[in-house]
């Protein structure tokens, strides 16, 4: 016993000496809460999954890198954030230990409420969040958001999709049956049906953002249906495009551009412009003017582009797509023009009536347009 | 030297020992991918305990590992490798909300109590199936506890987009929000929510009952030798039930917590990981719950510095994830250590 109680004594001192050499370690290199000293811009990113998923988030990065080559930005990023506290703490990290301006949380789930309790608590720092749900008298004034019309361009690659489309049946993997999602596949169908009538596309729900393995059973179960050209609204389209590219079949992509995934098949996308939205923000808060609190826009405003056509898409497709990308561009495209039936038979929308795309009505979409193989149940 | 410090010297110095083993290797891998270890673990260690903010920061993603490595742990001395503790948060959370909603005008406290005790016995029961299963009808646990967590986020997912959805949830499905009056606030002084307190309380209350009760002696019992706890004639069913069911509480309140603490409404976001990072935790703490705070909080500070270290060092994510991995693959590598230092062992009496 004698000699393990001599061992305790020195190995105490050496644990003290140890911690003390760490706590100090700590003090050194401490960083207070100051801004950044020097008049650069500095903006942070805060991503829900990896840089690089050929998705969502990968949009949001290119958008910053490019941004970040601006010699006047100081541009940082933190990826696989969960929407919990954690965000709430990545935030105030960024704040306080980065000296952070500017804050871009780009996942639906930040918002509420995670930004409406930080925000408050930092009047002097933006938080501007992707999402498009700010509300003027609402919400902190320190909070913005932004979003772009991303159905435009699913319209656009929906005409691709149905004037390639051999067989007439398009494929959808979706997460979930929520507006935004329903949007995109009513515009991806309507614009399939407006140069081949009787298209039709199946959809499936994989129930949740990021399920690679549901998201390649139902990219296979499509294809064993006959349908030759698919595309997807998840969070990452990269399991879905590689299926389609293994099987034989044409794609076409979401989020950003995934052509390298699929070489052959990918016939184009609907991707999002980031860089454009985060290179305004940028000016706008070195020129210190007031940044609007709802940016939202789509081909017009430069915030959506379709992915540039492969080559195998037909010289007559081509003219269709750019035709219907030209009339976005000058702002005379409605796409949800009566008449249009949901695809139990019920009409939506009456002839004669027409909702552009600021509608807020739009907002709130639960049915599918007639021509979609599915229901917003499953 | 008191006989139980002499015997908690040894797992603790294994325990440390691994730890600078783990230390080392992840250095060696943070060298390998370009960037210098000593700046990196000076950045983990400013974000994660440097500063008070780093405290809290550490200490807010250690409160939830607390209450979910239970899940893990206290099965375990029932010789039960349980891995269901994250179906336990996600019932309980889930549950919690919808009584909170049931009861629009009751008074907060009251709403709070209900919440707690709906989710603790939500969670409760959920693990307590899978220990069911394992007595009464051999099933595996560990698999049958991973497949109810699969249900139990099924079922949230279903009922937060149907029945139970708040209609303004367009696109984030949620049930409705259970008040702003509702919600438990924070611990005065610090930006910590009351999660914390109860994570501490549970593992020191589990920590007596499975160490200083018969009941704690019985289950130890039980997980030692079945067979010698059947003729000695130990209640062994019973035991497996009420343990999994402690186990499954302390995990149902902790989604009770993510709800009332964080949210204020029940959604897919009750399904964040939380359970599996308890195992680890479990684990690592080799199913001790007093051991388990420490361990939380070394976790919860790994991933608190995971922010830093990518902007500092363009490190990705998943740099902490190696770290976490190379920390649990080197403990359980020293669980072979146990027993062959002759220093540690009785001496004497055998």
């Amino acid at each position: 016993m004698a000699a393990s109680r001599k061992l305790t004594r020195r190995q105490l001192l050496q644990g003290t000496a140890a911690a003390g050499a760490l706590g100090m370690l700590g003090r050194l290199d401490w960083v207070g809460e100051a801004w950044g000293a020097s008049d650069k811009v500095t903006m942070g990113f805060i991503f829900v999954g990896p840089r690089d998923d050929y998705g969502y988030n990968q949009a949001h990065f290119e958008g910053k890198s490019a941004v970040a080559k601006l010699d006047w930005v100081k541009a940082f990023d933190e990826e696989k954030v969960p929407e919990t506290v954690e965000v709430q703490k990545t935030m105030e990290s960024m704040i306080k230990q980065s000296g952070a301006q500017v804050l871009f949380p780009t996942s639906f789930g930040y918002f509420d409420p995670h930004i409406l309790k930080v925000a408050p608590q930092h009047p002097n720092v933006l938080f501007l969040h992707c999402g498009g749900l700010y509300q003027a008298g609402k919400h902190p004034k320190n909070v913005g958001s932004y979003f772009g019309y991303i159905d435009e361009a699913q319209y656009v690659a929906g005409i691709v999709a149905g004037g390639m489309s051999k067989s007439g049946k398009l494929g959808f993997v979706a997460a979930k049956p929520i507006p935004q999602v329903l949007r995109n596949i009513n515009n991806y169908t309507l614009g399939a049906r407006s140069v081949r009538p009787n298209c039709t596309t199946n959809v499936i729900f994989t129930g949740d953002w990021s399920l690679p393995v549901r998201e390649a059973e139902a990219t296979n179960s499509l294809v064993d249906q006959g349908i030759d050209v698919i595309t997807c609204h998840v969070d990452s389209p990269k399991v879905v495009m590689t299926t389609c590219e293994a099987r034989g079949i044409s794609c076409t992509g979401y989020h950003c551009n995934q052509a390298k995934l699929a070489p052959r098949g990918y016939l184009t996308g609907a991707e999002w412009n980031w860089a454009k939205v985060y290179m305004d923000y940028a000016e706008m808060i070195r020129k210190g003017q007031k940044v609007p609190n709802l940016v939202r826009g789509g081909f017009k405003e430069g915030l959506v582009r379709v992915s540039a056509y492969n080559e195998v898409v037909t010289e007559a497709v081509r003219k269709q797509a750019d035709a219907a990308k030209a009339k976005f561009m000058s702002g005379e495209m409605v796409v949800y023009k009566g008449p249009i039936k949901d695809n139990t038979g019920r009409v939506v929308i009456a002839a004669g009536k027409e909702h552009v795309q600021t509608d807020i009505w739009l907002e709130s979409m639960d049915w599918l347009v007639e021509g979609v193989i599915g229901s917003t149940k499953s | 030297m008191p006989k139980s410090l002499h015997r908690a010297l040894e797992p603790f110095l294994i325990i440390v020992g691994s730890l600078s083993v783990s230390m080392v290797l992840f250095g060696a891998f943070v060298a390998a991918a370009g960037a210098n270890p000593f700046e990196v673990y000076q950045t983990m260690y400013r974000a994660a305990f440097g500063t008070l903010f780093s405290w809290q920061n550490t200490l807010i993603r250690a409160a939830p590992l607390m209450l979910t490595a239970l899940c893990t742990a206290l099965p375990g001395y029932l010789g039960l490798i349980t891995i269901g503790g994250e179906g336990a948060v996600v019932i309980g959370g889930l549950l919690a909300a919808i009584a909170a909603l049931t009861m629009p005008t009751a008074p907060p406290m009251i709403v709070l109590v209900t919440m707690a005790l709906v989710g603790m016995v939500a969670g409760g029961i959920w693990l307590t199936i899978g220990g069911a299963l394992r007595h009464y009808r051999a099933v595996n646990e560990t698999i049958s506890s991973l497949l109810l967590n699969y249900i139990a986020i099924a079922l949230l997912n279903h009922l937060v987009t149907g029945t139970f959805r708040d209609p303004e949830s367009l696109n984030h499905p949620s049930t409705h929000h259970i008040g702003e009056a509702n919600m438990l606030g924070l611990i005065p002084g610090t930006d910590l929510h009351w999660g914390l307190v109860f994570g501490v309380v549970a593992c020191i209350l589990t920590w007596f009952l499975m160490h200083h009760t018969v009941f704690g002696f019985a289950s130890q019992i039980a997980g030692g030798n079945v067979r010698a706890a059947q003729i000695a004639g130990l209640p062994v069913g019973r035991l497996i039930l009420i343990v999994c069911f402690v186990a499954g509480a302390a995990g149902g309140l902790a989604g009770m917590l993510e709800v009332a603490a964080i949210h204020g409404r029940a959604n897919d976001t009750l399904n964040a990981n939380y359970g599996y990072a308890g195992i680890l935790v479990a684990f690592v703490a080799r199913n001790n719950p007093l051991a388990i705070m420490p361990v939380a909080v070394l976790l919860g500070g790994i991933r608190a510095s995971s922010g830093l270290l990518q902007r500092v060092h363009e490190l990705p994510d998943a740099t902490v994830l190696v770290m976490q991995g190379i920390i649990f693959l080197v403990i359980l590598f020293s669980e072979t250590l146990y027993g062959r230092f002759s220093r540690f062992q009785k001496q004497g009496v055998s």
